[in-house]
């Protein structure tokens, strides 16, 4: 597998600029002649499908979603960062470019974050311009707030909705490109393969989750932007129906997978409250601010918070990071609190949880002024668990919220497959081994309004492409074996539901591949995915017929899937020796259980590169190389403010 | 298509023109209670108001031709309308609860009809005379007390003044909707004005054939 | 908890449809009204029967995919609330319920409780969205917004699009649908020169789609998740009767211009 870049030439600054005054055109009346298909629309791709089409292409985009306006990028809280110094607070570019690269603990892609942080600007004024109602100050102009404890404010909100109005946003462009004929829509369809013929992507298989009809789509480019994987948990912030198989699909077609075990996750949720629960909530971090973290000192301790004396709580982050307290490092956070369950301290029913106490800053400040500052969340607190916040204090737990890891792309966001385009979540470019907050929605935009309809105009002024008909040999193939594989799930008639697997499948992923990782753990997670994939495929029941609207064979496909990536996870997690950002290992720690980096062996991108089911993946490394900001001159940056807390 | 055509064609254009008509009619409903209201000041009074309305036969007629006019086209949108909104939930729901429609709203269409019905009735029994056993021609004091003077038509014309103030204490909130009149401003008073004014109608109306019902005249 | 539940089972769009009765015992109060489903659809499956079918996605209220009617009540009993941040707790023990899909012509039932709501959809393409060029705009801070103008439009823009107040309305009305995204656009400077057209186009394809019309009955604000105001709606109507009875798609400035042309330079 070739791992090429393709970095520009010239400075970092002017990378992106040379990229744009050299690419090469299509003439407007060829545009017309050029197919591309979009799958996903969330942010990355409505944003692509909408901005190709105005561009003059012909786009085919596909969601399985009933309406382009579902993906889970509408479920963003915070914001987005752009680097536009509207506070005259000291941000720039290279500020949002270098503490992303430090954030990612320098396991992304230099030139690419760069162009990210440029791109920013832009992002606002396009937002700005479709209508998306961001938080405006008294006189009129647009207000910021920091974001994760950042020096600078560069984050942009609509209130705790920002994702939901950019992604309307971007739904909006693309609602006018079909209303006007130039994209075709085809929601409520899977893609379920890559069709891959002459060495390209040119097409895709799907199944119309309505009929269960599986057809064939032809194209000259395949762009996917079918985000990240953490629903691979079960219990995570992702929606139930985000799924990895677009980019799986792809990946055993031979497109490289990167860093698959970089997976964030986020401290503050809201606990599993019974065997049955099927998501978790997301709490926005903020409330670290005010909280103190503890739980009871005696072992399932079962009495009510309040009864439990003052000497009788454990309040673990202020005693285990005395520097930090209860603002630790976001990893640090989740790993401190679930070490403290797994020993048997948790709170609440699953004993999963752990008490996050608002009663000093209620003395403080008073419930009027916390209820201001944190109003929106109390009311989702309350309205899950049916207690308030201010009286009893509330219960968190970490959970899986973002994957950094995804398909290898080159700076121009092309896989390894030529002509399949890998965008937002689903790739693995900008953010390294863990991502800031309020950066994901950026990232989405940038590669769909920005980047792509460049550099995908690149591929198609270099690249002769032979016709091709969804007749042709390769797509009646894939449609042959999606066919197959999809008769194959319900023929299995076994005894247990599509999700008791996927819970046992999550458990065990957070169990060994979560939150702190080791290698004996590992090596059992493997074993006991290949045990639990087997008896997937003899024991799983899919009721019903595949020729008709059918959830639980929409579920079976992308479990199936899942099963496949899990194991793929943990030997991406084994195979890295060091503990960087999301991903710690327990074998590499200092003796203060700090994470140990080794940029000397790791400081490379992981690329899997599949070889058959009878065959194990092999490991390709792009080495990193960091000419404007140093591994070493962390340190120095962290004296400025940029510390490991500093992350959302 | 015309712009008139293309205008009422569309949901909100019916509204508008239900709307529009909805209020001439009101402002006809609160002269004719004025005018009625004076039976209470006594027969020469009331005759005095009658020779007023007959003293210029074209203002009479420009009136009644605006009513006829704005009482068809309030009824023919309410139809067209009601006839869409049936049809827009074929399979109806087996259990159905309401939050906020209160009664007014959802029975706007069966006052309306019972109201139109009892207007046809009313012009045949103190207009026409048709129905009006001791109906004499210019008399109208006489027509009004004779013919209230049998408690069911009197009862009649009570029901009828209720009907015609739950109908209104919807559709004078609705209007301000409909026309597009919200304003913080002024908001919180709307539904204060509908309920007083379908309050006053009622009682108004209703007062007469209570008065006649009653012997007080 | 127990719970008596009848469902309402379709097999497809053409099917008839009718309640099945279904025992649900062992529920907890803690459970979400869709994870309840879950452990129906759980037990149904490993008895060899079908699961019920019901949209979700995100389960925390913000997607727009669940919705159901229970009870009468598009939603619940709660208010205010999606189906799955709709606890338990919220129901008696012992209690009977009915769990019907969204009902309107324009939705029509692809399975169970599931419905296409794609009608909205096309009543967004129709016209609800500034044409703005990818690259096109200005710098963001040439266009001022005052602070109550954005909150008003957040207010509407927060509008999810699942459909609980076509479901509620007596009429079967899309009405605040189609004010909140008339409004959201209408209100910010952005996006005035559409603003006419938007509201025409929009309001055309409601009709098209065969939805009721309003009679203000205030059934969709009582059950909108987001609890988006039926000021909207006047507003709406506002900028539809400004744009049918002042605003001409043919405007031309040229001598010779028609009548209807004339309406545009009268207001």
């Amino acid at each position: 597998m070739e791992l090429d870049p393709r970095i520009p030439g010239g400075p970092l600054e002017e990378k992106w600029i040379r990229y744009r005054k050299t690419v090469k055109l299509i003439s407007p009346a060829n545009k017309r002649n050029f197919t591309v298909v979009v799958v996903g629309t969330g942010l990355a791709g409505a944003s692509v499908a909408a901005a190709l089409a105005e561009l003059g292409y012909n786009v085919l985009a596909f969601c399985y979603q009933d309406s382009s306006r579902r993906a889970h990028s509408i479920a963003a809280q915070g914001g987005i960062n752009a680097a536009k110094n509207y506070q005259n607070d000291g941000d720039s570019v290279f500020r949002l470019f270098s503490e992303t690269v430090i954030g990612g603990d320098f396991r992304s892609r230099e030139a690419n974050v760069y162009r990210l942080a440029e791109l920013s600007g832009v992002i606002i004024d396009q937002c700005v311009a479709q209508g998306v109602p961001f938080a405006r100050e008294y006189s009129g102009y647009l207000a910021n707030r920091s974001f994760g404890g950042s020096l600078v404010s560069r984050t942009f909100y609509c209130r705790g909705q920002t994702g939901q109005q950019l992604l309307l946003g971007a739904y909006s462009a693309l609602c006018r490109q079909i209303g006007l004929g130039r994209v075709k829509l085809f929601p409520r369809t899977e893609m379920l393969d890559l069709v891959v013929a002459g060495g390209r992507a040119r097409g895709i298989v799907t199944r119309d989750l309505v009929t269960g009809s599986i057809a064939a789509h032809a194209a000259d480019a395949v762009l996917l932007a079918t985000g990240g994987y953490a629903n691979i948990f079960f219990l995570s912030t992702n929606a139930k129906g985000c799924n990895a198989t677009a980019i799986w699909r792809a990946y055993r077609r031979g497109a490289g997978f990167a860093n698959p075990c970089f997976v964030q996750v986020h401290p503050t949720c809201i606990p599993q409250s019974g065997e049955y629960q099927s998501k978790l909530t997301l709490m926005s971090e903020s409330l670290r601010n005010d909280g103190r973290i503890w739980v009871p000192k005696r072992k399932g301790d079962t009495r009510e918070p309040s009864e439990i004396p003052e000497n009788e709580r454990d309040y673990f982050l202020e005693r285990m990071y005395a520097s930090y307290g209860n603002l630790a490092p976001r990893d640090m956070a989740s790993r401190a609190v679930k070490r403290v369950c797994d020993m048997g301290y948790g709170v609440g029913p699953s004993g999963r949880g752990v008490y996050l106490d608002l009663t000093e800053a209620v003395a403080r400040l008073g419930g009027d002024l916390l209820r201001e500052r944190y109003g929106n969340l109390f009311e989702i607190y309350e309205r899950i668990t049916g207690r308030d916040p201010l009286k009893a204090p509330m219960r968190i737990y970490p959970a899986p919220h973002y994957t950094m890891g995804g398909l290898w792309v080159d700076y121009g966001l092309q896989s390894t497959i030529p002509g399949l385009f890998v965008l937002g979540e689903a790739n693995f470019s900008d953010h390294g081994a863990n991502r800031l907050g309020a950066s994901a929605l950026l990232q989405g935009l940038a590669d769909g309004y920005f980047i792509v309809p460049y550099t995908l105009g690149e591929y198609f002024a270099g690249t002769v492409l032979d016709g091709v008909s969804p007749a042709g040999r390769p797509f009646v193939d894939a449609q042959k074996e999606v066919q197959e594989r999809v008769a194959r799930l319900v023929a299995v008639q076994g005894r247990r539901t599509v999700d008791s697997f996927h819970r046992k499948l999550g458990a065990l992923l957070w169990e060994h591949c979560g939150i702190s990782r080791s290698e004996a753990g590992l090596r059992t997670a493997i074993e006991e995915i290949r045990a639990l994939r087997r008896e997937f495929w003899e024991d799983v029941r899919v009721p019903g017929k595949t020729t008709e609207f059918n959830q639980e064979l929409e579920k079976a496909g992308r479990v199936a899937d899942y099963l496949e990536l899990a194991e793929l996870m943990c030997r991406d997690a084994l195979a890295r020796e060091e503990s960087c950002g999301c991903h710690f290992r327990e074998e590499f720690q200092t003796s203060d259980g700090e994470p140990f980096k080794d940029d000397g062996r790791f400081c490379h991108v992981a690329v899997w590169e599949y070889m058959g089911d009878d065959r194990e993946p092999v490991r390709h490394a792009e080495p990193l190389t960091f000419e404007t900001v140093k591994p070493e001159d962390r340190a120095q940056y962290a004296s400025q403010g940029y510390t490991r807390s500093r992350r959302k | 298509m015309h712009w008139i055509a293309e205008f009422y064609r569309s949901t909100p254009g019916k509204k508008f023109v239900m709307a529009v008509t909805g209020v001439v009619l009101f402002a006809y409903v609160l002269l004719h209670m004025v005018g009625n209201l004076q039976i209470h000041l006594g027969p020469e009074e009331l005759r005095g108001y009658v020779r007023l309305r007959y003293a210029a036969p074209g203002l009479l007629w420009t009136v009644r031709f605006v009513l006829l006019v704005a009482a068809t086209l309030h009824v023919i949108a309410a139809v067209q309308l009601t006839v869409r909104n049936r049809g827009s939930r074929p399979v109806r729901y087996a259990v159905r609860r309401y939050r906020e429609a209160d009664y007014a709203s959802r029975t706007m269409i069966f006052t309306g009809v019972a109201i139109a019905a009892f207007g046809v009735y009313h012009l045949l029994h103190m207009t026409f005379g048709s129905v009006h056993p001791e109906f004499i021609r210019s008399d109208v004091y006489h027509n009004v007390t004779s013919g209230l003077h049998v408690p069911p038509v009197s009862l009649l014309y009570v029901a009828a003044s209720a009907v015609l103030g739950l109908h209104l204490y919807h559709g004078l909130w609705s209007v301000f909707q409909t026309l597009g009149l919200s304003s913080p401003i002024y908001d919180s008073w709307r539904r204060a004005f509908a309920t007083v004014f379908s309050l006053v109608v009622t009682l108004g109306f209703g007062s007469v054939p209570l008065a006649v019902l009653l012997r007080t005249l | 908890m127990r719970l008596t539940l009848y469902i309402w089972r379709q097999k497809s769009t053409t099917d008839k449809g009718r309640f099945v009765k279904y025992e649900v015992e062992n529920a907890s109060p803690e459970m979400s009204f869709l994870e309840m489903l879950d452990m129906l659809n759980r037990q149904l499956i490993e008895r060899g029967g079908e699961p019920v079918a019901f949209e979700h996605d995100c389960r925390e209220g913000i997607c727009g995919c669940c919705g159901m009617v229970i009870n009468g009540i598009a939603n619940g009993p709660a208010g205010g609330t999606t189906v799955c941040q709709l606890y338990m707790r919220h129901f008696k023990d012992g209690a009977v319920l009915y769990i019907e899909p969204w009902r309107s012509r324009a939705f029509p039932v692809i399975k169970d409780l599931v419905v296409d709501r794609s009608a909205l959809d096309r009543i967004m393409q129709a016209g609800g969205f500034i044409s703005v060029r990818t690259g096109s705009a200005p710098e963001a801070h040439t266009i001022l917004v005052s602070k109550e103008t954005a909150e008003l439009a957040m207010d509407a823009a927060e509008c999810t699009g699942c459909g609980a107040c076509v479901a509620a309305c007596p009429n079967g009305a899309a009405m605040l649908f189609v004010a909140a995204k008339i409004s959201h656009l209408g209100l910010l400077p952005q996006g005035q020169p559409e603003r006419d057209r938007r509201a025409q186009a929009m309001v055309r394809q409601m009709d098209r789609e065969g939805f009721g019309g309003c009679s203000n009955h205030r059934e969709c604000e009582a059950v909108c998740p987001k609890r988006i105001s039926i000021r909207f709606i006047a507003r709406a109507n506002r900028d539809f009767l400004r744009a049918s009875l002042f605003y001409s798609k043919s405007a031309s400035g040229k001598a010779g211009a028609t009548g209807k042309t004339k309406r545009c330079f009268e207001k």
